[in-house]
């Protein structure tokens, strides 16, 4: 990592970004907030999703294990061991991807459509486990005393603070999309995703490189969970584990343009208003899943470079300002 | 002692039935290097048209299988020409998101017209009684048929011309083109078939336990498990493996609650595609050239 990265512009964008989320006239406007924190979160699916995704080549069609692992980690922290919300998100962080870690070693040897395979048993297994798994609460889940929202001054400014720390969680995504493209690290995962036997040869570990990526890909997500589900001061697998989670997360990523940064963050925004739209639309409201998978069917049989390869197709001065 | 036995055997005969399942999946995913994310959503879609047929249409459960499995074959067909054809020869990154979010619409679609409430199909055959435990008819007549549908796969890609070509294409697609195979043709058919074969094991699916529009998913999971342990593109493999699995499932189930099941199942995939990445009938295949 150098210095000049922070002289670029994209550096720049991104933190206008944060500070547009973080600064934005909000006053009492809980719909706009809650809006606000739900695209705050699938920015960070989305942007975490597209390390794997847009710079090595591979599916994690799991991703939302990370999410509903991380916030089951933080409640039950919380709840049961009487641990603050920002050492229990960071604990729930750190243990889910230490864990996606080793499942990465685990399967590093599998290549391909194998890996992808794996990745959606994942997501079975791990919302079997859990509804199974007693000091969890099984199928019942977890529920929050509303007695921890007072260290944050009660449940209304508590919300508050879970707004500016998931918008945090946002940026760190971005930034540290931003870095790992532009690190040796990020290289690596570029060459695998075009050609793994190639870069295999040229000398880039790509089981390691593949193992990490997972698992870096996990830490956000896992920390947005736990204040996802600290916010509805509930967790039942579920919720946790809704796989329509994941399946937006590939949309965004596909429709904003996978490889790209910005664009997980304008398909996060372009997605979010037209989820808006379609829950109040009478007609479409029910056919929410099928909008989606038609959307990104089209993506992927036409214009597999998402929204960004357009652009740059048409402006490819904005290559220059945008990455 | 004679209880686990009976489970054993119970889980048997459900097994073959994950086997057909499977012999689905195998078959695409050998002639065309795609793995059919629509599997789940296409065993559903069986599972619906034969309670459709049944209770709507008063049609004998047994009878309407045959219509399930042909309009099977059709809507694979279409489905290859919506979202497979283009994405033939591309990475496997491509084809997975389509048939991904095909999938996502067939589901989609379903839940807005079905919901997720349980549906079943009233079904009431004699069983086979050992002592206190009785074998139920619908599992017995589920094994039987599925050995029937094996058997004509078989003699269809071993007895029949069309049937070599698809082995050729799957063999090697550009000699097979070269010899004047129509292998787009071919493909095409491949993905039909395997399409009507997931339609016609989740009807019978539909035949053994209730469902919903959403039990897709895990009955695509264990279609996984079963093709990796039967070794990729190999569809005897699959039937063998898919009774294997049954017999785990049979093993387990008077030991544990079935909702974990689908944990072990998971479990089972992850070591045999790091252990034994060409399935089960690979240690025969090593033992032979030893």
């Amino acid at each position: 990592m150098s210095l000049s990265l922070l002289r670029r512009p994209f550096f720049w964008i991104i933190g206008l970004a944060i500070l547009l989320f973080a600064s934005a006239p909000l006053g009492s406007n809980v719909e706009l907030r809650e809006s606000l924190m739900l695209a705050a979160v699938y920015i960070t699916l989305a942007s975490n999703l597209n390390m794997m995704l847009g710079y090595a080549g591979y599916v994690n069609f799991g991703s939302i294990v990370f999410f509903g692992l991380g916030g089951y980690f933080c409640i039950f922290l919380m709840n049961s061991s009487g641990w603050a919300l920002v050492p229990a998100m960071l604990a729930g962080g750190l243990a889910v991807s230490l864990l996606a870690l080793l499942f990465g070693l685990g399967i590093l040897r599998l290549r391909g459509v194998l890996f992808a395979l794996s990745t959606i048993g994942v997501n079975e297994a791990v919302m079997a486990f859990v509804n199974n798994f007693e000091p969890w609460g099984g199928a019942t889940g977890i529920y929050l005393s509303t007695d921890l929202f007072r260290p944050l001054g009660g449940p209304a400014q508590a919300l508050w603070t879970v707004y500016y720390l998931l918008v945090a969680v946002m940026g760190l995504s971005l930034y540290l999309s931003y870095f790992v493209k532009n690190s040796k690290f990020g290289l690596g995962l570029l060459a695998i995703g075009q050609n793994e036997d190639a870069a295999t040869v040229l000398g880039v570990p790509a089981p390691l490189y593949k193992a990490l990526a997972y698992s870096a890909s996990a830490f956000l997500p896992a920390v947005a969970g736990g204040l996802y589900f600290f916010k509805g001061a509930f967790i039942q697998p579920l919720d946790a584990f809704d796989l329509q989670l994941s399946t937006e997360a590939i949309v965004i990523t596909m429709l904003g343009g996978q490889g790209t940064i910005f664009g997980p963050a304008l398909g996060a925004y372009l997605y979010e208003e037209l989820r808006g739209w379609l829950l109040t639309s009478p007609t479409f409201s029910s056919f929410q899943l099928v909008i989606a998978g038609a959307l990104l069917l089209a993506i992927v049989l036409f214009a597999p470079g998402g929204l960004m390869g357009l652009f740059y197709r048409r402006w490819p001065r904005l290559r220059r300002f945008l990455e | 002692m004679i209880g686990l036995l009976a489970s054993i055997l119970d889980g048997v005969l459900v097994g073959a039935v994950y086997g057909l399942a499977a012999m689905g999946i195998t078959l695409i995913w050998g002639v065309m290097d795609v793995v059919n994310l629509t599997h789940g959503a296409m065993i559903v879609a069986g599972m619906f048209g034969l309670s459709l047929l049944v209770n709507a249409a008063g049609v004998p459960a047994y009878a309407a299988l045959l219509p399930v499995m042909i309009a099977g074959f059709f809507a694979g067909i279409a489905l290859y020409w919506i979202a497979v054809h283009r994405m033939i020869g591309q990475p496997p990154l491509m084809s997975l998101l389509s048939t991904f979010s095909a999938n996502l619409v067939l589901i989609g679609l379903g839940t807005a017209v079905w919901g997720t409430v349980l549906f079943n199909v009233p079904l009431s055959l004699p069983g086979f009684s050992i002592g206190r435990y009785t074998f139920p008819g619908t599992h017995l007549m589920a094994a039987a048929l599925t050995a029937v549908i094996a058997g004509a796969l078989y003699l269809f890609l071993y007895r029949t011309r069309t049937g070599k070509a698809v082995r050729a294409v799957s063999g090697n697609r550009e000699a097979a083109e070269l010899v004047g195979i129509p292998t787009t043709r071919i493909l095409a058919l491949a993905f039909g078939l395997g399409v009507a074969l997931a339609c016609v094991s989740g009807a019978l699916i539909a035949t053994m336990f209730p469902f919903t529009v959403l039990s897709g998913d895990a009955y695509q999971l264990k279609s996984f498990v079963v093709t990796v342990l039967g070794g990729l593109g190999n569809p005897t493999g699959a039937l063998v493996a898919g009774i294997a699995l049954g017999l785990v499932e049979g093993l387990a189930t008077p030991f544990m609650p079935v909702s974990w099941t689908l944990v072990i199942e998971f479990v089972l995939f992850v070591v045999v595609l790091i252990a034994l990445p060409g399935g089960l009938m690979s240690l025969r295949i090593r033992r032979r050239r030893n």
